[in-house]
């Protein structure tokens, strides 16, 4: 005879107990086994020493309250008993419960579940190679959904449809370009001002503080105006665009636009990408006239160089290629961040944990590319020697 | 609490309304629901049962009036004391509310991981019973809810629910959308385990056969006011509205299958 566990407060816990009589091995218990006490009682039950008796009973007539964890750790005791070879002579219990158990014991007939193992060295291998083969086809398919987005624009240009969405292309222009106007003048503006200040400091130790104006016209129409205003717009309009989309794909909303007969290119992906190709240039025009206020400003209070002199300097350090060197990459960055923005939110699944993770990845996808092709035309402009 | 009576009051509502953007949809609502019973809620469409449904769980504060389960305030807690009124309720939403990023087994394990510590391996014992309680087979275990059918997240959402054995169940709408077999496994399912588990259950349902099958009472949400009693108390009142629902085509199909 050995007592396994006999709590002090017995009514309060569930408590269990055996008893070896003769050949006979009892495993009593009572008090409420409830899933609140379920992880004592399992360590309980997998301490139990069954012993070499070669019958078995559970008495549970002592039990006050029953769950379905409870049920469930009383069932496998008894099958645990069968399995070694014991013969269970009684399973007793209140008769309230025989529903509970009847339900645990007649449908419960699977093996445990068993969880995935997603740590590790293998597991991480096999993402890796998953990860890679996917890059592969997300490429394969954005490059399909460039060649389709060149068709369905072409159309719509040569053969202008009745359809083409200008109240739709003129929300879209209102949402990217007018609305991004005070982030855009702002970090623009902010922009100026550092660029001008660092000049300042390292040139003023040659005398040459005036070239300052120099490095300021040359590095922001060239190329940081441009960047910077795409980079923004990006992380602005292309998220919107893809959990837009990818919300509206979730709702089952682009199947709906199909059965109805409409075309989702013309109407979800032409008016933004189009809204954007209008916008973005704009915004480049816009951030590169605020990015000189601002250096201007600096210079004034830095170097005391007047509004005058500042715009004489800055006549003589660019030229309108500059400028339009920097311009003309806008459209490019727009097509990229529109139709990266958009083919991502119509890839998102029917789930909600699929839009945010192709929202980030739109982003992502977007910045990454727009350097990329800004470190390409870096490269053209200096071999055409422009 | 539940001294006073011969029957413990899980959920006793008092004098609640809400209203939103003006319109009231609730004007005084008095509700008593005892342990151990299956209370249906019907209403039209915009009747606010589902609004009801977040009032009494703490999702919504009423604009006046009080919520108490279990002779507590159900709004969510900032900390979470030992026993809350949380750890005793499950909760199925209409469309399941699995957590989208956890497979369906590791959805069943979040109320015994946070509440219960119990071991991985009890876990998914316990995890493998309730599967096979809803009906589920083994293999959704290690599926994510977007790769599940309707019914199927209806089903995981209420092993999750029933994963840490509460004692008082809500379900919103659990037949809806579900084939005619299935519902009706559905509706033995909640009979069955009201039985065997001593559950009270609150159910928001427009399924008339499950409203016959499983409720002890019925709560009719009509005029923003509520009325309660059974299928055969319901029958005999006069609103023009109760009137249409219980007596209309299906409601007599409902019935009187329940009689033959």
């Amino acid at each position: 005879m050995s007592a396994v566990d006999i709590d002090s407060q017995a009514d309060a816990r569930a408590w269990l107990r055996t008893e070896r009589q003769g050949r006979l091995l009892r495993v009593l218990v009572g008090g409420p086994w409830l899933a609140r006490d379920a992880a004592r009682l399992d360590g309980l039950l997998k301490d139990l020493n069954l012993g070499d008796a070669p019958e078995a009973e559970i008495d549970g007539s002592a039990v006050t309250r029953l769950d379905s964890a409870g049920g469930w750790l009383l069932v496998r005791t008894k099958r645990a008993m069968e399995r070694a070879g014991k013969r269970v002579r009684a399973f007793n219990l209140p008769e309230v419960y025989a529903p509970l158990l009847h339900t645990i014991e007649q449908e419960h007939t699977a093996p445990p579940v068993t969880m995935e193992k997603r740590h590790g060295f293998l597991p991480f291998v096999e993402r890796t190679g998953r990860a890679t083969v996917e890059t592969g086809r997300q490429g394969y398919r954005m490059l399909g959904y460039l060649g389709r987005f060149m068709i369905e624009w072409m159309e719509a240009m040569l053969l202008p449809r009745s359809n083409l969405r200008i109240a739709a292309l003129a929300h879209q222009v209102e949402e990217i370009g007018i609305n991004a106007l005070p982030i855009v003048g702002l970090l623009s503006f902010l922009i100026g001002i550092v660029l001008a200040y660092q000049g300042a400091d390292q040139l003023r130790r040659f005398g040459a503080e005036i070239f300052t104006i120099n490095l300021l016209g040359v590095g922001v129409l060239r190329e940081l105006g441009g960047l910077v205003t795409a980079i923004i717009i990006a992380g602005r309009s292309g998220s919107a665009f893809t959990a837009q989309i990818g919300t509206m794909k979730v709702n089952e909303e682009i199947d709906a636009l199909q059965t109805i007969g409409l075309n989702t290119f013309d109407v979800l992906v032409l008016p933004r990408v189009l809204g954007l190709l209008i916008a973005l240039p704009f915004l480049t025009l816009y951030a590169d006239i605020m990015a000189m206020i601002g250096g201007a400003v600096m210079c004034y209070f830095d170097l005391g160089i007047t509004v005058p002199v500042f715009m004489r300097q800055l006549h003589q350090a660019v030229t309108m290629n500059t400028f339009l060197v920097g311009v003309i990459k806008a459209p490019v960055f727009a097509i990229v961040i529109g139709l990266v923005g958009c083919f991502e939110g119509l890839q998102v699944e029917r789930n909600a944990a699929s839009v945010g993770k192709l929202t980030t990845r739109s982003v992502v996808e977007s910045v990454f590319l727009v350097i990329v092709l800004d470190a390409g035309f870096s490269i053209l402009f200096s071999i055409l020697k422009i | 609490m539940g001294g006073r009576g011969e029957r413990e009051v899980v959920i006793r509502v008092r004098g609640v309304v809400n209203a939103f953007a003006g319109q009231v949809i609730h004007d005084g609502i008095d509700l008593d629901v005892y342990r151990g019973e299956v209370l249906g809620v019907v209403g039209g469409s915009g009747a606010g049962k589902s609004v009801l449904l977040r009032t009494i769980i703490g999702l919504n504060k009423p604009k006046e009036g009080t919520v108490e389960v279990f002779g507590e305030d159900p709004a969510p807690h900032r900390e979470r004391p030992e026993n809350s009124v949380q750890m005793r309720w499950g909760v199925l939403f209409q469309e399941g509310a699995l957590f989208s990023s956890q497979t369906v087994a590791e959805n069943i394990q979040v109320p015994l991981r946070e509440y219960l510590k119990m071991d991985q391996e009890l876990m998914n014992e316990i995890t493998s019973m309730k599967l096979s309680m809803v009906g589920l087979p083994d293999n959704a275990a290690r599926k994510y809810p977007s790769e599940l059918s309707g019914g199927m997240k209806k089903r995981a959402g209420l092993a999750r629910a029933l994963a840490a054995d509460p004692e008082l169940v809500f379900l919103d709408e659990p037949t809806a959308g579900l084939d005619p077999i299935s519902a009706n496994q559905f509706d033995v399912l909640v009979k069955d385990l009201q039985k065997s588990l001593g559950l009270t259950v609150f159910m928001v349902t427009h399924d008339l056969d499950t409203l016959r099958a499983t409720t002890d009472r019925i709560a009719v949400l009509v005029n923003k006011k509520i009325k309660v009693g059974t299928i055969d108390e319901l029958t005999r009142d006069p609103d023009p509205w109760i009137q249409e629902y219980f007596s209309g085509p299906r409601g007599r199909a409902a019935i009187a299958g329940g009689e033959a």
